[in-house]
């Protein structure tokens, strides 16, 4: 059975329709690709699928349960994390901050106010080996706003990772990134898969073909065509389309 | 961040070199503010408007909620223990409970109809709750007195059971209102720097990723109002002991701009001691610009202008440069030493 089943999702805003009837199963611990012009619904889907938007009818199944219309904290506590197209840091925290923060553990503690949060070591060090996993563990005391570009993208990773989620969803985590960063997020990507579900947006289309197992087009709010990167290289659609030239 | 910063070792201790000396100065007050021409009265006031211009930064500094209808607060916690000493007891430790509570509720009340909005929104909402509470203290006249006031509240005794302090005297009630700002120095101290208060300064810095994170952001930003306005209402509940007697006019909209102006002016958005701070240059602004002419606010104005306009960070982060500056300076005259002692040799 699909880890995530979209059923039907719609999405309106006002009189324009951005996500019309979408159907998308992902199965667990697989990688999967959304790939689509820009304004095409990606991140529409992104956010309906992890709470900030709430779509107009259709249903989400996360395990069977119908997480549809759920706030971004309810569904974030069943184990999906996501990335941001515009990044969303902690900037005035250190990167082992930001990760602290995001520890499943340090949430359960954050009502509590009588004891100094620096005075936990076992935060400091489990923040640690998110960082290591992503490449920072040298940079651990740099403010997030200090960070070079590509290290506050493997940063917003890292913030994810550090939820422990069944699903990750990154949301064009290339952007921005010249070759070097493109190459070193792939390294990383391709160390996540296997070991959790993910779901990955993308405008770079030979990082994405490289990494997914299956990818699904969006276009003007539909699914226009779906399959393994091989099957949809012959996806006469995909070829009509600039979408195809990938190298 | 206003607090330590996260990794010094002031964020785990429960009192600082800092709090030390800010308590011995402060103890010395009533000693000498007379010889200066000025009056130990002014120095209860600037302790009060501290507890309540520490608790406001809780909400505007480290949640960075901007919220411009704090008087409201302050103002139900002076009625407060007004009623509660007329009404309920003529016991000082239940009045200043009780104090605390009211205003907490009626902050909880308000934090449930503000705490999912954000910015602008969020601002407009507390300025109509402000004005709200304002409206119902002047004409519920058969409760507060309306417009003239709920006069003759005493200054109830501290009833330790074994010692009785009588705080009709304006040096004891200095005395008392300082150990409540001890108090509530430590209690703001680790409540700003526990796992809650970095939830909190997360939430300023994006509430968007704070909720992606699993974070109830709405119910942390009510918690807060909560705790801020209850806190505000304490010092309400003190300043009615100061003035015997409780007035709608702390209520008001521009005395709740006065508590922003002061946190802003002092460097609540970067220093745990910044509100303070802007409580001393502006009630003594207000005593001595204001002895020389009475449009000392034209003056006051014009600086918190400039401080806007230069130095957004405040007094306190102002301040903050220069032992930057200074400390950067003796480095890099160690540095040079080092150097010519290098080439000595």
């Amino acid at each position: 059975m699909a880890l995530i089943e979209a059923k039907g999702v719609h999405v309106r805003f006002g009189d324009r329709v951005v996500l019309e009837e979408v159907d998308m199963s992902v199965l667990e611990k697989e990688c999967h690709g959304i790939m689509g012009p820009n304004g095409a619904g990606k991140t529409t889907f992104f956010n309906v699928l992890t709470g900030r938007a709430k779509p107009t009818r259709g249903e989400l199944f996360l395990d069977g349960e119908n997480v549809a219309g759920l706030p971004p904290h309810r569904i974030a506590r069943k184990g999906v994390a996501r990335s941001f197209q515009i990044m969303t840091l902690f900037d005035e925290y250190t990167a082992r901050d930001n990760v602290m923060v995001a520890l499943p553990q340090f949430r359960d503690r954050g009502f509590d106010m009588r004891r100094a949060a620096a005075g936990d070591s076992h935060f400091k060090s489990e923040a640690e080996k998110v960082l290591a996993d992503v490449g920072l563990a040298d940079k651990a005391d740099i403010r997030a706003k200090e960070l070079p570009y590509g290290d506050r993208r493997a940063l917003e990773i890292a913030v994810a990772l550090a939820q422990k989620p069944r699903v990750l969803c990154l949301d064009e985590p290339t952007s921005g990134l010249g070759t070097d960063g493109v190459q070193r997020l792939l390294g990383l990507a391709q160390k996540l898969k296997g070991k959790l579900t993910m779901i990955v947006i993308e405008h770079d289309m030979s990082f994405l073909f490289s990494l997914a197992d299956r990818i699904s087009v969006l276009h003007w709010g539909q699914v226009v065509a779906r399959g393994t990167p091989l099957q949809l290289q012959e996806n006469p659609w995909v070829k009509r389309s600039n979408l195809g030239k990938f190298s | 961040m206003n607090g330590a910063s996260p990794n010094s070792p002031d964020a785990a201790r429960l009192i600082t070199p800092t709090m030390l000396i800010v308590w011995l100065l402060l103890a010395t007050i009533p000693l000498w503010i007379s010889r200066i021409g000025l009056y130990p009265y002014l120095g209860i006031e600037i302790l009060i408007w501290s507890i309540y211009a520490l608790s406001f930064n809780l909400v505007l500094g480290t949640a960075g909620l901007p919220s411009f209808g704090h008087g409201a607060f302050f103002g139900i916690g002076a009625y407060a223990f007004g009623l509660c000493q007329f009404n309920v007891s003529s016991n000082l430790w239940i009045c200043l409970v009780v104090t605390t509570l009211a205003a907490a509720f009626a902050g909880a009340l308000a934090a449930l109809f503000i705490s999912h909005r954000r910015g602008i929104y969020y601002a407009f909402m507390t300025i109509a709750f402000g004005q709200i509470f304002w409206t119902i203290a002047i004409k519920s006249h058969s409760i507060t007195g309306g417009e003239d006031g709920l006069l003759k509240i005493a200054r109830l005794p501290a009833d330790f059971g074994f010692v009785s302090f009588d705080l009709k005297s304006n040096v004891s009630f200095y005395y008392f209102v300082l150990a409540v700002f001890v108090v509530i120095v430590i209690a703001l101290w680790r409540l700003t720097h526990s796992p809650y208060g970095r939830v909190l300064s997360a939430i300023r810095q994006s509430e968007t990723r704070a909720a992606h994170l699993g974070y109830k952001v709405w119910f942390y930003k009510a918690s807060v109002f909560a705790i801020s306005t209850g806190l505000s209402g304490l010092a309400g509940g003190l300043f009615a002991m100061a003035q015997l007697a409780a007035f709608p006019d702390v209520m008001s909209l521009h005395q709740s701009g006065y508590i922003v102006m002061m946190t802003l002016v002092g460097g609540g958005l970067v220093s745990f001691w910044g509100p303070v701070v802007g409580v001393f240059t502006f009630l003594i602004a207000r005593d001595v610009i204001g002895a020389m002419t009475s449009a000392w606010m034209l003056w006051f104005g014009l600086l918190f202008i400039v401080i806007v306009l230069f130095k957004p960070e405040g007094i306190a982060g102002a301040f903050r440069s220069i032992v930057d500056s200074a400390k950067a300076k003796a480095r890099h005259a160690q540095g040079m030493s080092a150097l010519r002692l290098l080439f000595r040799s």
